[in-house]
């Protein structure tokens, strides 16, 4: 289908009402598998972190992590989940080459959390978030496809794999059908899922590196004429592997399945795979064809039945949750809801927190972490948690403005200093000479230069248009490198044309 | 012998079946297995007279419930030894044939 | 058990008799060792007990304890020095495992089998790996990838399955000792037609880990020797909780080498017998029953009350078994896909993965497995589920409480341990059904996941019946108890052990 048939999203929204629904795949921080005792460590050569359980050698065995058990009903809790006082293992049936034993040990009909909810806000609104289910499962090895195309499977001409992920503890965490969210939907799944990415953090259960694919999300997406009751069918999107492509994949599917409905097509209930780089999804297999997984109960392993004290023991220990901490520490930093909101859906609370805990007054930490921080965390398309500067050193450039060190475009070199080496503050300052030039006199002679080399803007202002004096000033910036203040530019400028 | 004697196994039956358990069958074993598993579901079918919903089914009969163990880490394989009976290897990985769908 | 010391010959000597001569210093480990490879060397080519002998190893084993023994160190356990059979479904380290299947032809496991690394701790000799059909699914090792056993009986006969490498090394003294696996009746029933005891412990009771799994719920390794005590001995050696295994049993082993010499005084008074009479009608040979009853007389003799117990399920058996097993299989056989071991079949560069999955395992499996593959995947099915598969599991269920009711009203229950004598090499290989019905009378146990051990009880036909002795969960000891007593005087009546009427080879 072309683009140009596409209709806008403000269209869609207009005229079709979204469900969605999240399934997200979380690996566990434990130090080692889900069933066996290989470690766990990202990035470790291939097929080194095996053995005769996660390879499925014939005649091994699994025996469950009981670290994986407590986090999972640490989440659960976390979830307001009821934790099943008895739950299985069963045994997910499907041939594939990145699963050793080709089939997939996870809970099934009985997993261990059940029943939960995760409230959220977006733009101001509350939405609880139902949640069906928390169970555990392992995961895959992965595959390098080699021969086609830049790593992707279509065209390639055979794959290497590398079982080192596979056996991992895993939880996947099912939503309800989420309803109502109208045009915030694609908002809604990614608040959601950074919500959740934050609860996992909190609670300790997982670091949660999405660019390493330990939290991955499925989502379902089904669109129904405003104000009809029956819900549409739903397809599946796999693998959107990063918030910003949560809410994408929400939109482009709610933009695809509008453009065949007006046509008066039928959505093919399927899985579809969704496209970092061109924001789109394409069909994957259809579930007609799907395979018949034959779930049964895993006779390798015996039945979960956590012991209620021991449930209660978990609870007890569970740390106060990020929506708590935030109630908390929006008081605490006296900013508004709205700017709590803002900086909870940027990621970046706990890092204003801890620039205002290495002494910076709160709105500048603020301001920073959701404004230049922000833009550049955006425009590497990674977390501002990702950034190379630490909130320490962010506080320490704020002291820098603060004292009158630095201007703020020199702070902004600073700030820019530090992520492109990761030095402190002090040694980036000192080593590009990144000095505030605020001696009339060393200004004077630039501000004449600018004015010389410029007759037709001073004539301007003499002639009383003021706002032309930016041009002039932007000149002595760039002569100075940009180490004058430009306040006081402006005004020695003004000054020597008279105005 | 019960009244639900279960329906007709067909070729096609036992081909969807064969393709699922991913066994590339040939036509001769295809006539031979659906006769013959046409016989033994006959035989089977039997445990449907027993039906009862009060009736728990029992996938265990060791009455354990909670055998887990400490995360701890135990040493892996050796690479060479995990990868020693592999039919083929390459970049330290397993070498395995193009994958046509996705999953 | 002295009485067999009139023979010279290390390899007719009990395993308990050759532990305590190398313990003594009469006879050393790697004398007896040699013996049996020698004993191997003569009549394996007739027997085809085993698929792979590792004469080396056994050696050097040998050597070790017989240079413990003269360090002065205590013996490893009651059963150092003494050779062994292992059924080729356990993974040893370096050795061959092919589950007499063709897809692991050449595969050399990386780790133990719990069961391996215990025997090799108790100072076992491993003479190599047992025949036995493929992926243990057979009741005669016809279904060996690598052609069957035979029985030393009449070696045109089977040695019944699928521990019938096991059951024919040890009936063909190339062995005085053997592990074997019985999912639904292949430790017993091969026992039984070889003229051996041969038992099925508590389902939990011995490690599964190292076991190449075929049927994860009821798949048990056991002892098979030539008396009741040898079986107990290796018992206690091989059994025990493993924390590898999650469905091991975390209780001390039942105190089976003290049943089985308590046994052999010959005294069950006060033992209550339950013949059981689903298991003894139709399906079953006129000799076999014979032999069987003169059996039950026997106990009767020896103190024992006997009286006959129905347990109605125990009919359905035969169909939750053939539904469960088969289930499990499909799951546990998906594994063999050509990926990380194993055969490969088909891989030119141009064929996909699903291509060369499927062109080996039709290459690699054969046609018992592949049948069992197909009828698990069917019973496992989205629309099939509940009326097999779910509907077997709560025939186990009624199963299991045939069995409780059972034991309320007596100690043992005691059966034949097969329908038939061992039947020609040929006779049912195009007839599942009639392959399957070896199985009738040990089903029950496996699916209750009860004890059970076969003893030899006479001859019909000149062939060997076997008598079945189950207990409840995790008495294993009385089975011992009852069957050594059972020996002990039958061995007395008839002036020597039954397999001293088999031909000499
Ligand atoms: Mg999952
Ligand atoms: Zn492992």
């Amino acid at each position: 289908m072309s683009v140009s048939t596409l209709p806008s999203y403000e269209d869609v929204t207009a005229r079709y009402e979204p469900v969605i629904g999240l399934e997200t795949h979380v690996e566990l921080g434990t130090a080692s598998k889900m069933f066996c005792g290989c470690a766990t460590t990202f990035g470790a050569d291939p097929n080194t972190q095996v053995c005769p359980t996660c390879l499925g050698l014939p005649g091994s065995l699994p025996v469950v992590n009981a670290k994986a058990i407590e986090y999972a009903i640490r989440i659960g809790l976390a979830l307001n989940c009821s934790i099943a006082p008895w739950s299985r293992f069963a045994r997910k049936n499907y041939f594939y080459p990145d699963m050793p034993k080709d089939y997939q040990i996870s809970q099934y009909d009985e997993p261990i959390c059940i029943d939960g909810y995760l409230d959220i806000e977006v733009e101001g609104k509350p939405y609880r978030i139902g949640i069906e289910r928390v169970h555990l499962e392992e995961d895959t090895g992965k595959s390098l496809h080699v021969g086609g195309a830049t790593g992707r499977i279509h065209g390639a001409t055979h794959s290497l794999v590398d079982y080192n992920r596979a056996g991992i503890p895993l939880v996947e965490i099912v939503t309800k059908p989420i309803v109502g969210t109208g045009a915030a939907a694609p908002e809604v799944a990614r608040t959601y899922v950074t919500e959740l990415r934050d609860i996992l953090r909190t609670l300790g259960v997982s670091d949660v590196r999405m660019e390493q694919g330990s939290l991955r999300c499925d989502v379902n997406t089904s669109l129904m004429p405003v104000g009809a009751s029956e819900w549409g069918t739903r397809t599946e999107t796999k693998n959107v592997n990063s918030l910003r492509s949560v809410e994408r994949a929400v939109r482009s599917e709610m933009i695809r399945q509008a453009s065949i409905l007006d046509d008066g097509g039928k959505i093919l209930q399927e899985t579809r795979h969704f496209h970092e780089d061109t924001g789109r999804t394409t069909s994957g297999r259809s579930k007609e064809e799907a395979t018949d997984y034959r779930y049964f109960p895993e006779p390798d392993l015996v039945p979960v039945a956590p012991d209620a004290a021991w449930i209660e023991e978990i609870r007890g220990s569970l740390p106060e949750l990020p929506s708590a901490r935030r109630a908390r520490l929006q008081a605490d930093l006296g900013v508004s809801a709205d700017d709590m909101q803002a900086m909870a859906n940027a990621g970046v609370v706990d890092l204003v927190a801890a620039t205002v805990a290495a002494g910076a007054p709160a709105e500048e930490a603020r301001n920073w972490w959701l404004g230049y921080l922000a833009q550049q965390a955006n425009a590497a398309e990674i977390e501002a948690s990702e950034l190379n500067i630490t909130p320490a050193a962010v506080a320490r450039v704020i002291a820098l403005v603060a004292d009158g060190s630095l201007s703020t475009g020199l702070a902004r070199q600073a700030v820019d200093g530090v992520l492109e080496t990761g030095q402190d503050p002090d040694t980036v300052v000192a080593e590009r000479g990144l000095k505030r030039v605020t001696d009339t006199s060393a200004l004077s002679a630039a501000v004449a230069e600018a004015i010389a080399g410029a007759p037709d803007v001073a004539e301007k202002i003499r002639g009383g248009k003021v706002a032309a004096a930016g041009a002039l000033v932007g000149a002595v910036m760039k002569a100075t490198k940009g180490q004058a203040d430009a306040k006081l530019v402006r005004e020695l400028i003004l000054k020597e044309l008279g105005v | 012998m019960s009244d639900d004697t279960p329906a007709e196994i067909t070729r096609t039956d036992v081909a969807h079946l064969a393709r699922l358990a991913r066994l590339a069958v040939t036509d001769e074993e295809l006539d031979t297995f659906a006769g013959q598993l046409q016989v033994i579901l006959g035989a089977v079918a039997r445990v449907g007279e027993v039906a009862a919903d009060d009736i728990p089914p029992t996938s265990h009969v060791v009455p354990l419930t909670n055998v887990w163990r400490a995360d701890e880490v135990r040493p892996s394989l050796p690479h060479d030894a995990a990868m020693a009976a592999a039919p083929a290897v390459e970049q330290e990985r397993f070498r395995v044939p193009r994958i046509l769908d996705e999953e | 058990m002295g009485k067999h010391s009139q023979h010279s010959d290390l390899t007719r000597l009990t395993a308990a008799e050759l532990a305590a001569a190398i313990a003594a210093g009469e006879t050393s480990s790697v004398d007896v060792t040699q013996a049996h490879l020698d004993r191997i060397a003569a009549v394996d080519d007739r027997v085809h007990a085993f698929l792979h002998i590792d004469a080396d190893g056994a050696l050097a084993t040998a050597k070790q304890v017989d240079a413990q023994r003269a360090s002065g160190e205590a013996p490893a356990s009651p059963l150092a020095g003494v050779p062994l059979a292992l059924k080729d479904v356990m993974a040893t380290e370096g050795q061959p495992t092919t589950v007499g299947s063709k897809i692991l032809e050449g595969w050399i496991p990386p780790y133990d089998a719990t069961v391996t690394r215990k025997l090799r701790e108790a100072g076992i000799v491993v003479l190599g790996k047992a025949n036995m059909d493929e992926f243990a699914m057979g009741s005669s090792t016809e279904n060996s990838a690598y052609g069957p056993s035979h029985n030393p009986w009449d070696l045109d006969r089977i040695p019944g399955g699928s521990s019938g490498g096991s059951s024919s090394a040890v009936a063909a003294y190339e062995a005085p000792l053997a592990i074997g696996t019985d999912t639904g009746g292949s430790i017993r029933q091969p026992a039984a037609v070889c003229g051996l005891v041969g038992h099925k412990p508590t389902y939990g009771g011995v490690s599964r880990y190292g076991l190449v799994a075929f049927s994860s719920s009821l798949d048990q390794a056991g002892p098979l020797a030539r008396n009741v005590l040898d079986a107990a001995l290796l018992h206690e050696v091989i059994g025990g909780h493993d924390k590898c295994d999650s469905t091991s049993i975390d209780a001390p082993v039942p105190a089976v080498v003290e049943a089985a010499r308590r046994g052999a005084a010959g005294d069950l008074s006060g033992l209550r017998v339950g013949v059981v009479t689903e298991l003894g009608g139709e399906g079953f040979q006129a000799g076999v029953l014979e032999s069987f009853h003169a059996a039950v007389a026997v106990l009767r003799e020896l103190g024992a009350s006997v009286q006959e117990i129905s347990c109605p399920y125990f009919s359905y058996g035969l169909p939750a078994y053939y539904l469960i097993a088969p289930s499990e299989a499909s799951s546990n056989l998906a594994r063999f896909d050509a990926m990380r071991y194993g055969l490969r079949v088909g891989d030119d560069g141009e064929r996909s993965l699903e291509e060369v999955m499927s062109l080996t395992r039709d290459a690699g499996f054969g046609p018992e497995v592949k049948r069992r593959i197909i009828l698990g995947t069917y019973a496992l099915s989205a629309g099939y589920y509940d009326a097999y598969y779910g509907q077997a599991q709560k025939v186990r269920t009624l199963i299991s409480r045939d069995f409780a009711a059972a034991y309320d009203k007596v100690d043992v229950l005691v059966s034949p341990t097969t329908p038939t004598v061992a039947f020609p090499i040929g006779e049912r290989v195009d007839d599942p059904m009639a392959m399957y019905a070896a199985d009738l009378a040990t089903l029950p146990a496996s699916l209750a996941g009860v004890p059970a051990i076969s003893v030899p009880s006479g001859l019909s036909e000149g062939l060997p019946v076997g008598l079945q002795i189950m207990a409840p969960a995790q008495a294993d000891d009385r089975c011992y108890l009852v069957a050594a007593a059972f020996e002990t005087a039958s061995d007395e009546r008839r002036g020597h052990v039954l397999l001293e009427e088999a031909q000499v080879l």
